[in-house]
């Protein structure tokens, strides 16, 4: 049960070593920078120090209280990130799948729109445009 | 009182600092945003438009009527995009 803001890169198969032991079900999230107009170069992730963490903690209880986890981790870098690398992750252990899955949807959901996070986009001829956010996103939150 | 406001993204590119230590008698979050913006230009253009403003006081999220008794630090930002 740990989240975690970080610049550097991580691997999934290290993270879920000994996550969610006697758990019946592992549910894991990982979020990869993608170049929807071919003319990215890197993301550039800022954040809130100190507000990132506690945010991110305050979300992992309220979904292990919800849905009963007995388990999970999440996982968020940020600075600047080049194209196919990994932005995060979350991970969920629950009795059932069902748990697991719901829980780790619930998280991505509030991580989208609630934590301190803010995307710029830096195309390879150097322009940086600032991500807006998405009412689809904001929409998700309202299934909770 | 004084408060610690801290600006992110776009915010703190059009104010031109990431923080910024002031004195105001305002006593909710609006009333903060009213003081700065007449503070000067940069400020009044960020603030320029509400309904793009997302806040935090003492590193939780408020919305723009919450009260700053006793706050120490209050942010400003765009509507976030993590994940």
């Amino acid at each position: 049960m740990s989240a975690r803001v970080q610049t550097a890169s991580f691997d999934l198969a290290a993270e879920l070593a000994g996550f969610g032991a006697g758990a019946g079900a592992v549910v894991t999230f990982t979020g990869i920078v993608r170049d929807d107009t071919g003319a990215m170069a890197a993301l550039e992730i800022e954040h809130y120090p100190g507000m990132t963490e506690r945010a991110l903690s305050d979300y992992g209880l309220q979904a292990a209280d919800r849905f009963g986890l007995t388990d999970w981790r999440i996982l968020h870098r940020h600075g600047r990130l080049a194209v196919g690398e990994p932005i995060m992750m979350v991970a969920t252990a629950a009795r059932h799948r069902h748990a697991a899955f719901q829980a780790a949807d619930y998280l991505m959901d509030w991580l989208k729109s609630r934590a301190p996070f803010w995307k710029r986009e830096i195309g390879r001829d150097g322009a940086a445009r600032w991500v807006d956010a998405r009412a689809s996103d904001e929409d998700a939150l309202s299934r909770w | 009182m004084t408060l610690e406001v801290l600006y992110f993204a776009w915010l703190r590119e059009r104010i031109g600092q990431p923080r910024e230590r002031i004195d105001t008698a305002a006593e909710t979050v609006r009333d903060l945003i009213a003081d700065l913006s007449s503070r000067d230009d940069w400020h009044a253009a960020a603030f320029a438009d509400l309904t793009a403003i997302r806040c935090a006081v003492d590193q939780q999220l408020a919305d723009l009527d919450a009260s700053l008794s006793g706050a120490r630090e209050v942010a400003f930002f765009p509507p976030m995009t993590g994940g």
